[in-house]
């Protein structure tokens, strides 16, 4: 896969690679667009009663993707994938970003604690568009299934995502695109 | 009598069911590109270019809309004359909903409510029946997500609260429902009845189910009052601020008890679905 690192594109929106840089971490703020690029894990509910209990995966440096897709149709690499409510997940996150994680991509708000861990482990919430999965099937270039199969659509599956659009949600610094 | 068969019956639900979920509707691309023009929040706006692409996107590769194609909400409104003929009414609407699942390739989303264990095909639909005159059947079929039915409130508020109480109980949960439910969000309110009625007429109001109520000229005033009290709140699309947190109220009223007036919002994301077929 192509190394991009921190890059403007024409609209002037930064394109950054994961598993995130260091680097790259420090320059995001909150509120800005960003394209992401590079490997995320799909989690949702179901998959983050078990995770917390027994990692299937190193998730250190890592980035996780809120969401629950829909099939995929035959020729296609996956159904329409956009972020499901991240609020949900709030107190598995915080464990997650304790053990290492270092992104989370998902909608909605979080709660004050999990924010201030952001800060506290130097990770970020991106935000992906709510109710666009069709659109953002279109930015995964595979997808394989990593853990818990028996979930189905909320098993973790491990995508390559390509220009995948987002907004910086909560910084490193804490600071968070919400009022 | 008219005699339906529940073949058919299974066949509408099937299509309908699809279709709603891949298809945006004239009325709600309307509602979108009136936003767009009034946004005045730039990161808003790219949202919502981001949704209008999305639904077109959607139409043209035939994928859902969203991956949330919902919990099966089936509204059947069913003329006096008619015999359903070969089978049994809920079970032709399941297995409707059920071949759609799997033809159109829409996700299973429904479990068991304790074991949390996945029925696999989206069954069973939430159905509700009304029997009304006529010698047709009508179906609305609705893929409901979660991300905004989970923003749903009822309250008991008390007679004296009047549409002052109802403006405040309904801002209340939309400011704590925030960028949760997908804005620009849709959202129904029911009042009166009992506390069941109110939750129903707040879906009813929300999917344009059954017949508008006497109050008219009520309803209309508190719909524009409770829209204008919800846009300022300046939740805007996806959360980010702006003019646009919702982009429809309708509210449906029933009559209640002396002692009462029950409210019920539910909320709906911005990717409103729903879909009516007439038999």
């Amino acid at each position: 896969m192509k190394k991009i690192s921190v890059q403007r594109s024409e609209k002037n929106i930064v394109k950054i690679t994961l598993p995130l840089k260091r680097s790259d971490l420090c320059k995001l703020k909150a509120g800005e667009e960003v394209l992401l690029t590079g490997i995320v894990y799909t989690a949702r509910d179901a998959a983050h009663q078990r995770m917390i209990k027994k990692l299937p995966l190193n998730i250190k440096g890592q980035a996780l993707y809120h969401t629950g897709p829909a099939p995929a149709k035959p020729g296609e690499v996956i159904g329409s994938c956009g972020p499901t409510t991240s609020t949900r997940m709030d107190q598995y996150t915080l464990g997650l970003l304790k053990k290492g994680l270092k992104a989370v991509i998902g909608k909605g708000k979080l709660g004050d604690q999990t924010r201030e861990a952001f800060k506290k482990y130097q990770a970020v919430y991106f935000l992906a568009p709510g109710g666009c999965g069709a659109l953002l099937a279109d930015k995964v270039k595979s997808m394989v299934l990593v853990a818990y199969k028996d979930l189905g659509c909320e098993a973790i599956y491990k995508l390559e995502i390509e220009d995948f659009p987002v907004i910086v949600g909560i910084d490193p610094k804490g600071r968070s695109v919400y009022r | 009598m008219k005699k339906i068969p529940v073949k058919v019956i299974t066949d509408k639900i099937k299509s309908a069911y699809i279709t709603s979920c891949m298809i945006a509707d004239k009325e709600l691309m309307t509602l979108l590109n009136k936003a767009i023009k009034t946004e005045t929040n730039k990161r808003a706006r790219n949202v919502l270019k981001l949704i209008l692409e999305n639904c077109r996107i959607a139409g043209i590769k035939k994928r859902p809309i969203c991956q949330d194609t919902g919990m099966a909400v089936v509204f059947a409104e069913i003329g006096q004359q008619v015999a359903i003929a070969g089978g049994d009414l809920e079970d032709a609407i399941n297995k409707g909903i059920g071949l759609a699942c799997r033809e159109g390739y829409l996700r299973a989303s429904i479990v068991e409510p304790l074991s949390r264990k996945n029925t696999k095909n989206n069954i069973p639909a939430v159905i509700y029946t009304k029997i009304v005159p006529g010698n047709t059947l009508k179906l609305t079929v609705i893929p409901k997500g979660f991300g905004s039915e989970n923003m749903g409130q009822v309250k008991m508020l008390r007679p004296g609260a009047g549409t002052e109480g109802i403006i405040e109980f309904v801002t209340e949960a939309v400011k704590n429902a925030g960028a949760n439910p997908c804005p620009p969000m849709i959202i129904g309110v029911g009042i009166g009845g009992t506390l069941d009625k109110a939750a129903l007429l707040a879906k009813e109001a929300l999917f344009g189910i059954g017949k508008s109520s006497k109050d008219g000229k009520l309803i209309r005033n508190l719909e524009q009052g409770l829209l204008r009290a919800v846009n300022k709140l300046n939740i805007g699309p996806a959360g980010l601020g702006g003019k646009n947190t919702a982009l429809k109220v309708t509210a449906k009223v029933y009559p209640t008890h002396i002692a009462g007036l029950p409210v019920a919002v539910n909320i709906g994301c911005w990717c409103h679905r729903a879909k009516t077929v007439i038999i």
